[in-house]
């Protein structure tokens, strides 16, 4: 029974993540048809840029409690800076390319912004868990759970909401909408699409450096921390289909639940099951679970 | 580029090359060896770009090849060379006959993710894999040709020597599929594939055998990546991988045959200066340099060269 119960909440949580390092990746996807390999990139920084600040917060004798708002708000800004100036100063020059061509553009500023992570925060890892255990804990059964992981299932679900409703209530949201069906109309119509791909970029990335930024205290923040997450996102994605909000919620919860069975029954094929699951899905869907079919074009 | 012209250019470059072997020191040796290894991937890559397919996971065949490779030595403790490369070709050719049934129903960005997964798979598997090394990975035995050993002073150069002969065999090979009315097909895929339907052709056919084509190209560069470095683990098959096999394949271009060739030495070559350089930031000058290539050289390293129009 216990085991039931903690399969059950770890994959809750570990959806949660998921949902929440997904999410902008689908998004950017969405809006400007890129397979963005910097997401892990951002996803890095805002992990490091959050350790770093909170870390001299701590030391510094900020109040521990505001050490939250110090995590996210550093992760955000940084993300805002650093978003805009590559998309308006490379990938924009990239637009009129193919699919493939964006994919490795933003492949080869992966590459880069790996190294450029390494040159600020060096190689040696930090640590910063006191957000993670600051609030305490609650059991399931005779589990025990620090009450982080509850703030990061309200956060997942906060972000989801939040981007529905930006999307499907706000005029903003509503000109994404068609710019997303139909870029070259929304031009015509006077809609300045530069801007929304600036937007959707700059939003995606922030979402990646939040991710980050809340995985931060939970485990140690080394080189490399980006390089699992870009693939785990794009499997979450893919599964629910490019592009899709609701997809990436949907994909989050398989991927979440499948991992979490596995760890619990057959630890031995977490990694595989997960890519399994994406290679079975596409098997079937090919574009995924909540995306429309395309017609062929002659 | 006609058939006579590519073959003479790869003779030369294969002359050279056997003749070169001899007097480069050793570094360098070992790296055209790597090289000729990730362009018979690279090779295969083209080979699906030219009908218009782009493979994120080129690397599931890589790491097959180089297990095939290494399974010879621990069941069989067999380090031929020869041998590595055709069970390599083997098990690629029966796995790629068997996936291809669902991967070539694929295009596009689908294409390329579905071949991300299938390789992830691979890592997977292994990294859990126990009797073949998990994580770390396994020794490859030392390398022998048709059962003789070379003395240690040969041994890189004979592996040089298979390997380029290797590639330029693979080289001609391609050039010749290319030529054949099958392989005329695949640029047609890549322009329309519902007019070579209507044609009467089979497009998921042809896809599956440019599949199975690239995957056993792969699987031969990656048997002799594994007997030169002599170590093998499961970051082969990691995403990271095929990523580097793309990159070469666009900084070399799909103006040739020959072109991943010539791909996989610059590439080796700005790998390994950038990291003696500044071994904190090689990625960053790889990126750069991908970069670049994308934004000033859109057809990459081949157009360089004057091309010659031909029928």
């Amino acid at each position: 029974m216990d085991q039931v119960l903690s399969v059950v909440v770890d994959g809750a949580i570990y959806s949660a993540w998921l949902f929440i390092a997904a999410l902008g990746l689908t998004l950017v996807y969405g809006v400007m048809r890129i397979i963005n390999i910097t997401h892990g990139s951002f996803y890095a920084i805002g992990a490091y840029s959050a350790a770093s600040f909170t870390g001299a917060w701590l030391a510094a004798g900020g109040a521990p409690m505001l050490s939250y708002a110090v995590l996210v708000v550093s992760a955000v800004l940084v993300a805002l800076v650093l978003a805009p100036v590559i998309e308006r100063g490379l990938l924009r020059y990239m637009y009129a390319r193919d699919e493939v061509v964006l994919l490795l553009g933003t492949y080869a500023l992966f590459l880069i912004l790996e190294d450029v992570v390494k040159l600020v925060w060096g190689v040696n890892p930090y640590f910063i868990a006191e957000p993670y255990g600051l609030l305490g804990s609650f059991s399931v059964g005779r589990l025990i759970y620090p009450v982080y992981n509850l703030l990061l299932i309200g956060v997942a679900l906060a972000a989801g909401v939040a981007l529905t409703l930006l999307m499907h209530r706000t005029r903003a949201g509503k000109l994404l909408l068609a710019v997303i069906d139909d870029p070259e109309l929304s031009k015509a119509m006077g809609i300045d699409v530069g801007r929304f791909y600036l937007a959707a970029f700059t939003l995606g990335a922030v979402l990646a450096a939040l991710a980050g930024a809340l995985t931060a205290p939970t485990v140690s923040v080394v080189p490399g921390l980006g390089v699992d997450v870009i693939v785990l996102s794009f499997s979450v994605v893919v599964i629910g289909g490019l592009g899709s909000l609701p997809g990436a919620a949907l994909g989050a919860l398989i991927v979440g639940v499948v991992r979490s069975v596995s760890v619990h029954y057959a630890p031995q094929l977490e990694l595989f099951v997960i890519y399994l699951v994406m290679a079975i899905v596409l098997a079937f869907r090919p574009r995924g679970l909540f995306a429309a079919a395309e017609p062929r074009r002659i | 580029m006609s058939a006579g012209r590519t073959g003479r250019i790869a003779a030369i470059a294969l002359l050279l090359l056997l003749a070169g072997g001899l007097f480069v020191p050793d570094w360098l040796r070992f790296l055209l060896t790597v090289a000729m290894a990730q362009g018979l991937v690279a090779l295969g890559l083209t080979v699906q770009l030219r009908a218009g397919l782009l493979s994120f996971g080129q690397a599931l065949y890589y790491c097959l090849g180089a297990y095939a490779a290494a399974a010879l030595g621990r069941f069989l403790n067999s380090g031929d060379v020869i041998l590595q490369m055709v069970a390599a070709a083997a098990a690629a050719g029966v796995a790629a006959a068997v996936l291809g049934l669902l991967v070539a129903r694929y295009r596009g960005i689908f294409y390329g993710l579905l071949s991300l997964a299938l390789s992830m798979i691979l890592y997977g598997l292994l990294v859990k894999t126990e009797a073949l090394g998990s994580t770390d990975g396994i020794n490859i035995l030392p390398s022998t040709l048709f059962g003789v050993r070379p003395s240690q002073a040969w041994l890189r150069y004979s592996v040089l020597a298979t390997a380029g002969l290797v590639a330029f065999a693979a080289v001609l090979a391609v050039e010749r599929h290319f030529n054949t009315p099958l392989g005329r097909l695949g640029p047609a895929i890549r322009d329309n594939e519902i007019r070579v339907e209507y044609m009467g052709a089979s497009v998921r056919a042809i896809i599956h055998i440019e599949y199975v084509i690239a995957a056993v190209l792969s699987a031969v560069g990656g048997a002799l990546a594994a007997t030169t470095v002599g170590h093998i683990d499961p970051d082969m098959a990691y995403w990271t991988t095929s990523g580097e096999f793309v990159f070469i394949a666009i900084l070399a271009g799909s103006g040739s045959v020959l072109a991943p060739f010539l791909g996989a030495i610059v590439y080796g070559l700005i790998h390994s200066t950038a990291y003696q350089l500044s071994p904190n930031t090689w990625q960053m000058t790889l990126g750069i340099a991908l970069l670049l290539v994308i934004l000033l050289l859109p057809r990459g390293l081949w157009s360089l060269f004057p091309q010659r129009r031909s029928a």
